[in-house]
């Protein structure tokens, strides 16, 4: 299975630890998933006074030295909103922060939104990167998910936006209970069938707070990760076969369609984030919005900061940080003052024995991508250190 | 100084549970020792753990004022714990005493450890006073258990007293009985000074505080003393009797129960069991002694976070300073790192340290399978004991193995004999006799290995009676016996704190329990982790756990990645709780999981 970790692929992923990227947020969504634990509301009561929110929070912010090379509209559902104001908002980024010549800008959106009508509207606004919850080609894994959109529209609203956007997303979701694996490799094949340019699969996780996790907590069936696992593979397995790239543990691209937003982020480089919930990395630090809409919208109004917590990593700190990020990319990350103190310790030495971690050269590596927080857990246990 | 004539002195034989304490209560709210108001229930047990669990463990004492019928009298009660691990206790406390009541649950009938402690007040020379208890239960069979409480005693049921400690029905006329039946003191204040320490207790301001019963002569205030097994030469700074309050006395007489403190801070200096006699006019011979506690149970402890070694070493410390029964070494396992490996005089003694040491002392343990003591050939002549699985010397160096037997009494209702017969075959015992207490109640004696007690067996027994039954057991030598250590081996290493020495017939069904057991706990690692048990080189049960495949918490979504890594970090403190045996994360409950294992 082609994993990138050439030489292209890591200069592709140490130079965005250089870039600059904004992410808005959109939090409305038609109804809530029941495995989802963002920061969502249902319905869109609130949208006005929120675009107005984003606009004026994006005008407060202060612009980076270099313009964005990457602009992400992600949710909840982005296209709850209409073009106008979608477009009223990438206008505010634009004019406040600058974009570079190759700015990649994308959206998310749910299948049941898109059809040509809107997809031609959203790259008129602008957008040139799509990314669809399609989460599986199966209805009954879909109804399981709690989804609105049904297996055909998936297909439909994908065939749509790849006549229409210059790089196309699918994300799909694997362990859903009652999924068996011949329900995922026919997901897999049928998004690879459709002609995309990336392909994203996240395995489901029972999160804190949300009716899933009510649900198993009840006696519903969790999620196998032995499955899941299998699952991994057989992805892995396939999307090789179909010429794409597994550049991250979830994440698989044809050339040139790496999500560069992503990229920013596992580089520990630099974003702007705007929105009830959204988190952003300035100068070192580490801030994050009201998680409520209400509140979010309200401290903007007046005229307060909508920061509700921030953090500053220590140079240690920071240092763990740095690689336990730079591990998820198959690229794998230089090993520098931490990751040389991982592969000595004890931690290390034991993961490296059981095939999880590799060394080859200055740069560490994850061989066995689903073990990986083995691995940040090990890089946490190390003893703070110079670096 | 008290006129010998006017003084009783007695203790209180009883099943947990069965008044003990609450008839105490009543006794000291009858002669004004406490006022209702100040009536704690169950005054006499001053430990939290004692009060909790509704049971005794260390001997307390109290003098009461007591107004009679026949005139003033000094009645000093001499409390005693109930539970068959504290045997050694009892016979200090009855050895101050010249009588004891038996005190029985009218609805419960006798049980064996009540038994067990009433032959030894009678071959002790108490006179016995029988009560029936708890006359105010709609349970109350008084007719059925005084016939049962005069088999026993060989007496007459009309004999029998009945009280309800609860509502203080009887207890007036119980305390006359006292007077009545229960011998005077005897002993001369002009003989020498010959005082009997019964007890003894760690006082943080007042160093040790001893209890005293003067057999003879007079021990008062300022007195120059010596204690004679142990040659301690002292002052007596403070003479004194409990009330229950400790009020001193300018002199204690024959027959009179009280404390004594010395300048003696170190509660190694003082012997539970020693006569107290003075300097200057020495008694010619001590009073008989009492045997020295003997540990017969032992357990590794150790403590979850190495660390801690130091601390653990300080509790178990001042633990002793009130117990002289515990015991301890230093022992290194490799799995387990520094501990100790303690001796206890029985499963409730191991438990109620364990507790004390984690909840007194805020320490978190991990308590090794119980062991007892054998005693091992050795191949070229000589013998050892062996309190460790550990250190059983390999089979080419050792001839025969010994293993100690226990001489088991278990009371139950005559419907469940079968089964309990049953039970006690499955754990090599050997039946002795077979005696009908009253019908519906037997009493069965057993030789049983000691080991094949310290696994469970109480439970088992309860559970199979329905909770009926009651056990009591005494030390009856050591026997040869086919035994093997068991070893476990995680990942192919052997794991000291999961051996066990095991009669070899039970041996491949201990282990194949065990393993299958271990698998269920111990968590899915990054690689397969066999489990085995083995006998010598030779394994006799495996299992795996199978290799984790996918171990994600939580998603990095979005630019959130505080979440993740405080998540992660989260996972890190739990993994501490996890002890790491060679490469393998062992969660402490394993430890426990070995004294789950039962041979059914």
């Amino acid at each position: 299975m082609p994993t990138d970790g050439g030489v292209a692929a890591v200069a592709l992923a140490e130079s965005a630890a250089t870039k600059v990227a904004a992410y808005v947020h959109v939090p409305f969504c038609r109804r809530i998933c029941p495995y989802c634990d963002f920061a969502v509301v249902a319905g869109t009561d609130l949208a006005d006074r929120y675009v107005s929110a984003i606009c004026a929070e994006i005008q407060r912010a202060e612009p980076f030295d270099d313009p964005l090379a990457a602009i992400a509209f992600g949710g909840g559902t982005p296209t709850a909103l209409g073009p106008r104001a979608l477009e009223q908002m990438l206008a505010a980024i634009e004019s406040r922060f600058g974009v570079a010549s190759d700015v990649e800008i994308s959206i998310e959106a749910n299948p049941e939104d898109l059809n040509p009508s809107t997809a031609r509207e959203l790259t008129a606004v602008g957008f040139g990167r799509i990314s669809l919850g399609v989460q599986s080609f199966d209805d009954d894994v879909l109804s399981a998910l709690g989804r609105v959109h049904t297996a055909d529209q998936a297909w439909e609203a994908v065939g749509a936006a790849r006549d229409t956007f210059a790089s196309v997303n699918i994300d799909l979701i694997f362990g859903t209970p009652g999924e068996q694996l011949r329900s995922w490799e026919s997901s897999v094949i049928t998004a690879l069938e459709s002609g995309i340019d990336h392909l994203s699969t996240y395995s489901l996780t029972v999160e804190r707070g949300t009716g899933l996790s009510r649900a198993v907590l009840a006696g519903a069936p969790a999620p196998d990760p032995d499955l899941q696992a299998e699952q991994w593979l057989r992805a892995a397995d396939l999307a090789g076969g179909a010429g794409m790239v597994r550049y991250e543990t979830s994440n698989y691209a044809r050339a040139g369609h790496a999500v560069v937003y992503n990229l920013v982020t596992w580089a520990q480089g630099e974003y702007a984030a705007f929105g009830n919930g959204a988190h952003d990395h300035r100068d070192g630090l580490r801030s994050w919005n009201v998680r409520r809409v209400d509140r979010y919208i309200e401290r903007i109004e007046q005229g307060d900061s909508a920061k509700s917590g921030s953090e500053r990593l220590g140079p240690w700190e920071r240092e763990v940080e740095r690689v336990m990020l730079g591990l998820r990319r198959a690229a794998g990350v230089r090993a520098g003052a931490a990751g040389q103190r991982l592969v000595t310790s004890e931690g290390g030495v034991a993961l490296r024995d059981a095939g999880i971690l590799e060394v080859a050269g200055d740069r560490l590596r994850i061989a066995r991508p689903l073990l990986g927080d083995g691995v940040s857990r090990a890089l946490l246990a190390l003893a703070p250190g110079d670096c | 100084m008290t006129d010998t004539s006017r003084i009783r002195n007695f203790s209180i034989i009883a099943h947990i549970d069965h008044g003990k304490s609450t008839l105490a209560d009543r006794m000291l709210e009858l002669t004004g020792a406490v006022t209702e108001r100040e009536m704690r229930d169950q005054v006499l047990d001053t430990m939290d753990l004692e009060r909790e669990r509704g049971i005794t463990i260390k001997a307390q004492s109290v003098r009461l004022d007591y107004r009679g019928p026949s005139g003033d009298f000094i009645l000093n009660l001499i409390d005693t714990p109930g539970h068959v691990d504290f045997t050694y206790e009892v016979s200090r406390s009855l050895a101050a005493c010249e009588g004891a009541i038996l005190l029985v649950d009218a609805a419960q009938g006798v049980e064996a450890q009540t038994l067990a402690n009433a032959y030894l007040a009678i071959e002790s020379g108490l006179a016995i006073i029988p009560v029936l208890n708890k006359l105010d239960l709609p349970a109350a069979d008084p007719d059925r258990v005084a016939v049962e409480l005069a088999s026993i005693l060989d007496g007459d049921p009309g004999d029998v007293i009945r009280v309800s400690a609860k509502t203080g029905e009887g207890v007036a006329e119980l305390m006359a009985q006292i007077v009545e039946r229960l011998p005077a003191p005897t002993g001369s204040v002009d003989d020498e000074l010959k005082a009997l320490v019964f007890d003894s207790y760690y006082d943080t301001y007042r160093g040790v505080v001893c209890y005293v019963r003067v057999k003879s002569g007079l021990l008062a205030t300022e007195d120059r003393i010596r204690f004679m097994a142990t040659g301690e030469q002292q002052q007596a700074d403070e003479v004194g009797v409990f009330t229950p309050s400790a009020e001193p006395v300018t002199s204690l007489g024959p027959g009179e129960v009280g404390y004594l403190v010395t300048g003696v801070k170190e509660i190694d200096r003082i012997k539970v069991g020693d006569t107290v006699t003075h300097e200057a006019a020495p008694a010619a011979a001590a009073l008989p002694g009492y045997l020295e506690p003997t540990p017969m149970v032992f357990s590794g402890l150790f403590p979850t976070d190495g660390d801690e070694f130091e601390r653990l070493r300080d509790a178990l410390e001042k633990l002793r300073l009130n117990d002289t029964a515990l015991v301890f070494e230093p022992e290194t396992s490799r799995a387990l790192g520094f501990g100790f490996r303690c001796g206890f005089l029985g499963l409730l003694h191991m438990e109620i340290v364990r507790e004390r040491l984690e909840r007194e002392y805020d320490l978190d343990l991990v308590a090794t399978a119980p062991s007892v003591a054998f005693r091992v050939g050795l191949v070229g002549g000589g013998e050892r004991e062996i309190k460790s699985p550990q250190d059983l010397p390999d089979p080419n160096e050792r001839t025969e193995i010994h293993e100690p037997i226990v001489r088991v009494m278990i009371i139950t209702p005559a419907e469940f004999t079968g089964t309990v017969m049953e039970l006690l075959q499955q754990h090599r015992g050997v039946m002795g006799e077979m005696h009908y207490l009253s019908p519906e109640r037997v009493e069965l004696t057993y030789r049983v290995p000691l080991a094949e007690i310290v696994f469970g067996f109480f439970d088992q027994l309860k559970s199979r009676t329905r909770g009926y039954a009651s056990l009591d057991y005494d030390p009856d030598g050591y026997a040869v016996a086919d035994l093997a250590r068991v070893d476990i081996l995680l990942n192919g290493v052997p794991v000291d704190a999961f051996s066990a020495i095991i009669h070899k017939e039970k041996a491949y069904d201990y282990g194949r329990k065990l393993v299958a057991k271990l698998r269920q706990i111990i968590p899915r690692q990054m690689f397969d982790v066999p489990i085995q048990a083995a006998i010598g080189s030779r394994v006799i049960a495996r299992e795996t756990v199978k290799a984790k495949r996918k171990d994600v918490i939580a998603k990095c979504y979005g630019g959130d990645v505080t979440r993740k890594r405080k998540l992660l970090e989260r996972q890190k403190e739990g993994k501490k709780r996890m002890k790491m045996v060679g490469r393998v994360e062992v969660p402490q409950e394993a430890f426990i999981s070995v004294l789950q294992v039962d041979a059914d």
